[in-house]
């Protein structure tokens, strides 16, 4: 082997390691730590010393061992076979190492994060003769039936082609571009179809879009109450057991972004288990394939070595970017960010450095900042457009809000759902807590809801916002004197805003229609409920008993309509609403 | 030099006397390179040997922490050698039915069983890729359990408990009743007990003892009066067994390890004595992976038979959920089980508050084919309406019973029902799943049908009304 050895081993505590004799190691250089080649990256160089995380279990490694360095940056491999692969954080296939090492995750195992043997259909969209640059894409792949995959010139490679392989089958081993340098002395460029890229470093881009198209989720309360734009960054942040993972699978499963990144980060097995069973088998109704043809998982188990969890939030990003240089929509869920900041506090401890806050490094919040700042609506290279979108879990201890990670990630995000504990205790799912919780692009998109969905949008969502402020104070009031005390304008007020959250706001995840509801759904339950609101508010004065209006029977249709009125009929919310108008009328009647 | 020889010459090389001891670690200089987390045997001045394992080690200082306590060393005498690799423990299915110490050595007077294989006790993460995603029903007999957090084999499932309440009863019982639907399989309890006193480790062996599965147990006791550090190693020892039971001999394994708040004492310990720097009340950084390191071993794997279930209790310092070492646990488990002083006065048992107790499993695990068809809405109308009885009491505590609508009065009915009849039961009775689920059915009829919005018409049509049939009980 003709391995350079950077240095040798001086001590080990536990994932950090010092190292000694080091002359030419680079800074973030990934390197081998002994005969096993533990896999590693240089954090910090001193003089002659070095520290080094391993990503690795670094159980029997010994002072005096060598480590040997790779000369590049800790990167991933970027090509077709990404999607439906499960990672771990340092991007090396599950599959893989389980054909190596059995049910149980060994130290030192080789990877090739693509399959190197498979063959894929290849078609030019470029020929001899043409110049390209960064970015430009050259030809393409059908990765899974509906993700084409771009294959593109890589960042800093520019030049005319000199040859290029014609259409046909090619595995990511050979050549299929032949570029004549620009730089005068440094030859030819020859490409494949993948290409690396160092998980620190955003890819380049041409320039940022406003952020004025929703990412619609599916999920009622995120998409009517505090939306999400394409490109845009958002935390949940909320205690255990409060359905943080609940809730980003079911964004996961219906959001309607091209690309999925899904993060596992220091949490359950079980739960890439679930993933990876359930997926396949669930149906995207935008397209009719399987989910898992658009998802990539990135797993990093809380057993799993801990810096490694460090890195997998970088790699799931760089994935991501990768995708939307092609010009497609990526969401990137991150769950979850506290484990990442609590790799970073131990490592960081690990180091002896100055603590700030609860035992975290004072470089946290500029960490979170690095990270949200990687989302965004892009121009590409190509003049494509394409989006990153964060959706960041975050778990505060004790479900405290006001911890540093919850803190530092609400400075740089600008869309919060804030996980409400009474809400999960009462089995409220999604537990989105409306009064904590805000959307920053609510102006953005409202022109993009009021033209595509109805013009009536965001009027209605203020005033059932309005609604729920107000049941707030009352319900204070009853708990101090009883609702018996309140007139039955006020009660109706109440009324009105249990409906809605028991018909619109709580959203079974396990139904199968009322999973995922269409812009067009949401809005037609919402106008209903706001006719019930409008109208019995009107019957009231008129001196209609709140009783009256609470037995009407269609109210209980109005509850069940989430469950009984499929996204593709929405024409039978027609009916509903003229019976509520009926019903209505048959009381004023009465009252005249 | 051949490597393996290599390995057998130094680790057969000992070291007279070492430099600095303090509390359970061993600092000792001028070695060969020692690997980290390595085995070391440490002879003292009698002869006897003491395990312990690398913890930090650099060119100049091997730092050893010593399982068994330091006391009665001396810096001259004190001989140490490395071994060369991770410690290992000696498994064999002929454990069951033997009691150990912390370190898998018998402390029940007989010889120690003969291991069919040595084993790294750290254990190794479990690819998620082979990972079986737990599924199957376990009837614990127990309502509030089966009823409402269902309990999956394969699950990790703690008790959030205080001291006083009655954790071990229900650990007990639990262990006793434990049975899946229609199959007779061979199962295996392994009992981790770290820094509990005597009588409960006493409590355990004789409850194991009335049962009859006393020889479908193993015991591994670090008691209250044994050296702290023990008890870092000892959940670690008894999950090494446990996959052995599970994935080699195809054994279904129930793990109770209590009380894990010692375990994390200790760690804490060892931490401030090495002059970590301390996160939250003390406790190290690395507290979360660490305990991670012992939770995750639990599970099914694609193509095993076997299964481990963890059943983990702590006792919540001062009752408080958000106390670090339930706060982590509750992040890392697959639910909690939580207990309630305030029914426990009340003369509940098992105290188990409804609302902050969850499982997450149970979504996968009940419904039609597994439990009954009903089981998942009747689960979370159960959950809404107790949910809104905890606001009424609230409300009832401010402008008094009598004061309350008549519907708020039927919601206080049905709390009182629901806690005495569904939640409230013996120590010792068994309930089918089916008498559960009428129950719960039992217990909403008292409630207006239109206020059950999370079942479905056909399923009021069904079960409104119910009640239970319930079996004799002891006395009639």
């Amino acid at each position: 082997m003709n391995e350079r050895i950077a240095g040798t081993v001086k001590r080990v505590n536990g994932p950090v390691i010092e190292a000694s004799r080091i002359d030419d190691a680079l800074m973030m250089e990934m390197i081998f730590v002994g005969e096993q080649r533990l896999v590693g990256e240089v954090i910090k160089l001193k003089g002659e010393e070095a520290v080094i995380q391993v990503y690795e279990d670094t159980t029997g490694v010994a002072p005096g061992d060598n480590i040997y360095g790779s000369g590049e940056a800790l990167s991933v491999s970027l090509g077709p076979g990404l999607i439906g692969t499960i990672y771990d954080g340092i991007q090396r296939p599950l599959e893989s190492l389980f054909d190596q090492s059995g049910e149980f995750i060994e130290k030192g195992l080789s990877f090739q994060a693509l399959d190197q043997e498979k063959k894929w259909d290849f078609t030019p969209l470029v020929k001899k003769g043409d110049f390209v640059s960064s970015g430009d894409i050259i030809a393409t792949v059908q990765e899974t039936q509906r993700i084409e995959h771009r294959i593109m010139v890589p960042p800093g490679r520019e030049g005319q082609i000199k040859s290029i392989a014609c259409e046909g089958s090619y595995t990511l081993r050979e050549t299929i571009l032949t570029l004549d340098s620009t730089v005068p002395g440094t030859g030819d460029i020859e490409l494949t179809m993948a290409q690396n890229w160092p998980i620190r470093k955003p890819r380049p881009t041409a320039d940022r879009r406003p952020l004025n198209i929703p990412l619609i989720t599916g999920q009622r309360v995120i998409d009517t109450l505090f939306p999400l734009a394409k490109g845009g960054t958002v935390a949940i942040p909320g205690g255990f057991g409060t359905g943080k993972t609940m809730t980003q699978h079911a964004i996961a499963k219906w959001c309607d972004a091209d690309i999925i990144v899904y993060i596992g980060c220091g949490e359950r097995g079980n739960e890439m288990t679930d993933v990876l069973n359930e997926f396949p088998e669930l149906i995207d109704p935008s397209t009719g394939r399987s989910l898992m043809e658009r998802t990539i998982l990135i797993a990093n188990t809380s057993n799993m070595p801990v810096s490694a969890r460090e890195a997998s939030i970088y790699t799931g990003i760089t994935i991501a970017e990768y995708y939307r240089d092609q010009g497609y929509h990526v969401a990137i869920m991150a769950d979850s960010t506290s484990r990442w900041a609590e790799a970073l506090r131990e490592l960081s401890g690990r180091m002896e450095e100055m603590p700030a806050e609860e035992g975290f490094p004072a470089y946290l919040p500029t960490r979170i900042a690095e990270f949200y700042e990687r989302a965004g609506y892009m121009e590409t290279l190509s003049g494509k457009e394409g989006s990153v979108s964060i959706i960041g879990a975050v778990s505060p201890p004790g479900g405290d809000f006001s911890e540093p990670v919850t803190q530092h990630t609400r400075r740089f995000v600008r869309c919060f759902w804030g996980l409400d504990r009474q809400l999960a205790n009462a089995r409220h799912y999604p537990a989105i807590g409306w009064l904590d919780s805000y959307s920053e692009y609510l102006n953005d998109i409202s022109p993009w809801w009021e033209e595509r969905v109805g013009p009536a949008w965001a009027e209605d969502r203020r005033e059932i916002l309005e609604l729920l402020q107000k049941e707030v104070r009352l319900q204070q009031i009853v708990k101090l004197v009883g609702p018996d005390a309140l007139p039955d304008s006020q009660r109706f007020i109440i009324e009105v805003c249990t409906v809605f959250k028991n018909a619109f706001l709580q959203q079974n995840a396990f139904d199968d229609i009322d999973r995922y509801s269409t812009a067009e759904k949401q809005m037609r339950m919402l106008a209903i409920i706001l006719l019930y609101w409008r109208r019995g508010n009107e019957a009231i004065r008129r001196g209609v008993t709140i009783v009256k209006l609470r037995r009407m029977k269609v109210l209980q249709e109005i509850i069940k309509m989430k469950l009984t009125i499929a996204n593709d009929k929405v024409e039978r919310f027609d009916r509903l609403e003229a019976k509520l108008e009926r019903s209505l009328d048959r009381l004023g009647a009465i009252y005249g | 030099m051949d490597k393996d020889l290599k390995k057998r010459l130094l680790s057969a090389r000992e070291y007279v006397g070492v430099d600095q001891i303090e509390g359970p670690l061993v600092f000792v200089k001028n070695t060969h390179p020692v690997g980290y987390r390595e085995l070391v045997e440490c002879r003292d001045r009698k002869g006897n040997i003491r395990l312990g394992t690398v913890m930090d080690t650099s060119a100049d200082v091997a730092v050893v922490q010593v399982f068994e306590g330091t006391s009665g060393l001396n810096m001259p005498e004190t001989r140490v050698s490395f071994k060369g690799e991770p410690q290992t423990l000696g498994v064999t299915k002929k454990m069951l039915g033997r009691v150990f110490n912390g370190l898998g050595q018998p402390r029940d007077g007989g010889a120690a069983p003969r291991a069919v294989r040595h084993i790294d006790v750290n254990g190794r993460p479990v690819n998620p890729v082979a990972r079986e995603y737990p599924r199957d029903f376990i009837q614990t007999g127990i309502s509030v359990i089966d009823g409402m957090n269902t309990l999956i084999r394969g699950q990790k499932l703690p008790i959030f408990s205080g001291n006083g309440l009655p954790h071990n009863e229900l650990a007990a019982q639990i262990t006793r009743q434990a049975k899946v639907k229609g199959q007779d399989t061979d199962f295996a309890v392994v009992f981790a007990a770290m820094g509990v006193k005597h009588d409960v480790a006493r409590y355990f062996i004789d409850s194991f003892e009335k049962s009859g599965v006393l020889e479908k147990v193993a015991l591994f006791l670090s008691l209250a009066d044994d050296p702290s550090i023990e008890r870092i190693i000892t959940p670690r020892s008894a999950l090494t067994l446990a996959e052995h039971l599970a994935f080699d001999e195809g054994m279904h394994v129930l793990v109770v390890m209590t009380d894990m708040s010692n375990y994390c004492e200790s760690l804490r310990e060892i931490s401030t004595l090495r002059g970590e720097i301390p996160s939250r009340k003390g406790y190290p950084g690395y507290l979360y992976s660490d305990l991670a390191e012992l939770y995750e071993r639990s599970g099914m794997l694609k193509g095993f038979k076997g299964s481990i279930t963890q059943l983990p209790i702590l006792t919540m310092p001062n009752d408080d959920i958000s106390h670090p070492i339930p706060d982590l646990s509750g992040y890392i488990t697959e639910g909690q089980i939580v207990f309630e002083r305030d029914m426990h006065a009340r003369g509940l048992y098992p105290p188990v508050a409804g609302l902050p107790s969850l499982s997450r499993l149970m979504k996968d695990g009940i419904g039609e084919g597994m439990t009954r068809a009903d089981h998942p809405h009747l689960a979370s109308q159960l959950f809404a309406a107790y949910s809104y009885v905890k606001d009424v009491r609230n409300l009832a505590s401010v402008i008094g019973e009598e004061e309350l609508t008549p519907l708020d009065h039927q919601y206080m009915e049905f709390g009182e029902h629901f806690e005495k009849k569904f939640i409230n039961q013996r120590a010792d009775e068994d309930r089918s799943i089916e008498e559960t689920l009428d129950r719960g059915w039992e217990a909403l009829s008292l409630l207006p049908a239109e206020e059950l919005h999370r079942v479905t018409e056909d399923e009021i049509d069904e079960y409104y009304g119910t009640v239970a049939v319930r079996k004799p009980e002891a006395g009639l």
